[in-house]
């Protein structure tokens, strides 16, 4: 993959339609980054004016998005989806609150990853081993979450939860008013999920897979073993988006996560990554993450309504999906 | 997934091998009905007193969903998947309480009528940009359920609105005998008057056809975009008819949509509907509805955590998908 871009970048070295095309499809990073570059911009002439303290506000926002949108990244690249996201995230914030009383930050952030990695356990057995579509599995699981949480809440009613400070200030304080401090969980993250995709077999093997199911099975691929394990990263990632959510709005709540659901797709799908399996990259999550968030900060500071942030939310899905699909398709 | 399309292909076969696949389609529907005639007795066993007024409440919690559930049916069958449902209601939902409040009774003819018609148009829309930009029907559902869902919020900010008294007098209620609600035949007979003579006609069989082989069905003269854009029609029409009896129920319509959509697609994979497309029917779904909302009622009169019914529903739904998951495969296989 990384050969083929190689090549058609030295041999198109103008504004031919074939370049812009092979950007898009090889290289989105590039053209979304342009994109934020210009909603900034308007950023700036419109509402107020653009500052580090916006700045950091704006990437402390969008980390536990980019997480989230990360769970949806690896997941798509093998033709899935994890719409369970929410519901883990909500949940591994929710527990750890309600545990950190009786057992200290660190058990209770251990024995909810373990949680949720059984979780995703659970999702990648039904997807991987029963081949249950993963859009239903992960929406059933994502019911079972939410129940088993609400059980959990009914239990500890009388304990209480509250938010644990380490979180707070993991999750919303910024450093020096610019860099945010969730930016110390991202960042390795991030690193691993781009390197693995990058640079390890299993990366390679998540692409083969969403691309031509049948040649990565003929080819030796075990594809029940890379989306089981695919799905337990996904659940562990969630758990960890779901701390640095709770800690961003200091809430502990079994719904907390459930917007983030739909954003997380579209940001992923924003950046590039098909849906139907084989293309994308994290790279380009991370920017579609960005986006979504300016898009929502530039939209609250002119005082629209929630409303047309939905409306033009899903406008801008469609469009972009719509221009991926046409450059992918014709060339 | 490509496993089921050589199955019905091998049913149409043979006139034998058509009643063979006939039946072991209705037997899922039969066992079906099988298990909710026994969650029935069931729910009579730990319950003496469940009799008229359980069927009536049973009746008005199972009848939005019912309709949500037939809208996805439809969708599914034609090989797509429609995840904008639960906001298409809520818009429908709050157009018809907020224009139908303070008006009189002949208004709300015109009304019910109007938002009949925007469903149909909501379902177009979502056809249509599927079919226009070929971006997959998932991705293109979902970022619709965003911008339904807005727009449901710019009518009406805050639950409210009113509906008119007749609505609400067709939903709620006996009809005649204590033991019939009007809900449940109100839901059988929108159901029969819409997707009998549908299923029937051409544009039935071409609904099958584009869910079971796109390239096929094309290749045999079936226009694909134009079928696709019908079904997601149908199902925009059936979400308005959820939005009107979510007005009707309640009296008033809420802008936040409700958990139909994940529910719809959880009600019509237990009735049977392969959500690779082109196989199943609209009554299995509807029988899949009501055993999810009686299991719910049930686990309250056990006395169990409310909290759990949602628990069961996802296992029930993971479970049944499962074991069709698994059959298939087997059958594939011999």
């Amino acid at each position: 993959m990384s050969g083929a871009v190689g090549t058609a970048e030295t041999r198109n070295p103008w504004l031919t339609a074939d370049a812009w095309r092979t950007l898009f499809r090889d290289r989105p990073v590039i053209p979304l980054l342009v994109l934020l570059g210009l909603l900034v911009i308007l950023f700036e002439l419109g509402p107020s004016s653009v500052n580090l303290g916006w700045a950091g506000g704006i990437f402390r926002a969008a980390v536990p998005l980019a997480i989230l949108a990360g769970c949806q990244t690896l997941a798509m690249l093998t033709g899935g989806i994890d719409l369970s996201v929410g519901a883990i995230a909500s949940a591994s914030g929710f527990v750890v609150a309600t545990l950190v009383g009786t057992m200290g930050l660190p058990a209770a952030i251990l024995i909810v990853l373990v949680a949720a990695g059984l979780a995703g356990l659970v999702n990648g057995i039904g997807v991987g081993v029963f081949k249950v579509h993963p859009l239903i599995m992960t929406l059933g699981m994502s019911l079972v979450v939410l129940g088993l949480a609400n059980v959990w809440q009914v239990q500890r009613v009388q304990t209480g939860a509250g938010v644990p400070p380490e979180l707070r200030t993991l999750g919303s304080n910024l450093f020096l008013t610019v860099i945010p401090y969730n930016l110390i969980v991202f960042v390795p993250v991030a690193l691993l999920i781009l390197l693995g995709l990058r640079r390890t077999g299993y990366g390679r093997l998540l692409y083969a897979i969403g691309d031509n199911p049948i040649a990565a099975r003929l080819s030796g691929a075990r594809a029940w073993q890379v989306i089981l394990v695919l799905y337990v990263i996904s659940a562990v990632l969630a758990g960890i988006a779901g701390f640095l959510i709770a800690g961003l709005t200091n809430v502990a709540s079994v719904t907390l996560a459930d917007s983030y659901v739909l954003p997380s797709v579209a940001a992923a799908v924003i950046g590039g990554t098909s849906i139907l399996g084989g293309r994308g990259g994290f790279g380009g999550t991370i920017v579609g993450a960005l986006i979504l968030t300016v898009i929502t900060s530039l939209l609250s500071s002119l005082g629209y309504p929630e409303a047309v942030r939905q409306i033009l939310f899903g406008a801008i899905i469609v469009a972009v999906a719509a221009a991926y699909t046409r450059v992918t398709q014709e060339s | 997934m490509s496993a089921a399309a050589p199955t019905v292909d091998a049913t149409r076969a043979g006139p034998f091998d058509a009643i063979l696949g006939a039946l072991r389609r209705n037997t899922w529907t039969l066992g079906l009905l099988v298990f909710l005639a026994i969650l029935l007795a069931f729910t009579r066993l730990i319950q003496p007193t469940y009799g008229p007024t359980g069927i009536q409440g049973l009746a008005n919690s199972v009848l939005p969903l019912a309709l949500a559930a037939t809208a996805q049916a439809i969708v599914v069958i034609s090989g797509g998947i429609d995840l904008s449902i639960g906001s298409m209601m809520a818009l429908t939902s709050v157009v018809a309480a907020s224009s139908m409040q303070n008006q009189s009774d002949q208004f709300a003819v015109v009304v019910v009528i109007g938002v009949l018609l925007l469903g149909l148009l909501l379902g177009a829309v979502n056809g249509a940009v599927i079919v226009v930009t070929r971006v997959p029907d998932i991705v293109v559902t979902l970022a619709m359920a965003f911008v339904w869902a807005g727009c449901a919020l710019l009518v009406l900010k805050t639950p409210g609105g009113g509906s008119a008294q007749w609505l609400n007098d067709l939903v709620l209620g006996p009809l005649g005998n204590e033991w019939i609600p009007k809900a449940g035949v109100l839901l059988v007979v929108i159901v029969a008057v819409i997707w009998i003579p549908v299923s029937r006609t051409r544009f039935g069989l071409s609904l099958y056809a584009i869910g079971s082989n796109q390239l096929a069905a094309f290749r045999s003269g079936v226009s694909v975009g134009r079928t696709k854009i019908f079904a997601y029609m149908l199902g925009g029409l059936f979400s308005a008819l959820g939005g009107l009896a979510l007005t009707a129920s309640t009296g008033r319509g809420t802008p936040v949509p409700g958990p139909y959509t994940l529910l719809s697609v959880a009600a019509i994979v237990l009735g049977g509907v392969s959500l690779a497309g082109g196989r199943g029917g609209v009554f299995g779904p509807l029988i899949g509805v009501v055993i999810l909302q009686l299991i719910r009622t049930d686990m309250t009169f056990l006395k169990l955590d409310p909290n759990l019914a949602v628990v069961a529903q996802g296992v029930i739904l993971i479970g049944v998908v499962m074991l069709g998951s698994l059959l298939q495969q087997r059958r594939s296989r011999t």
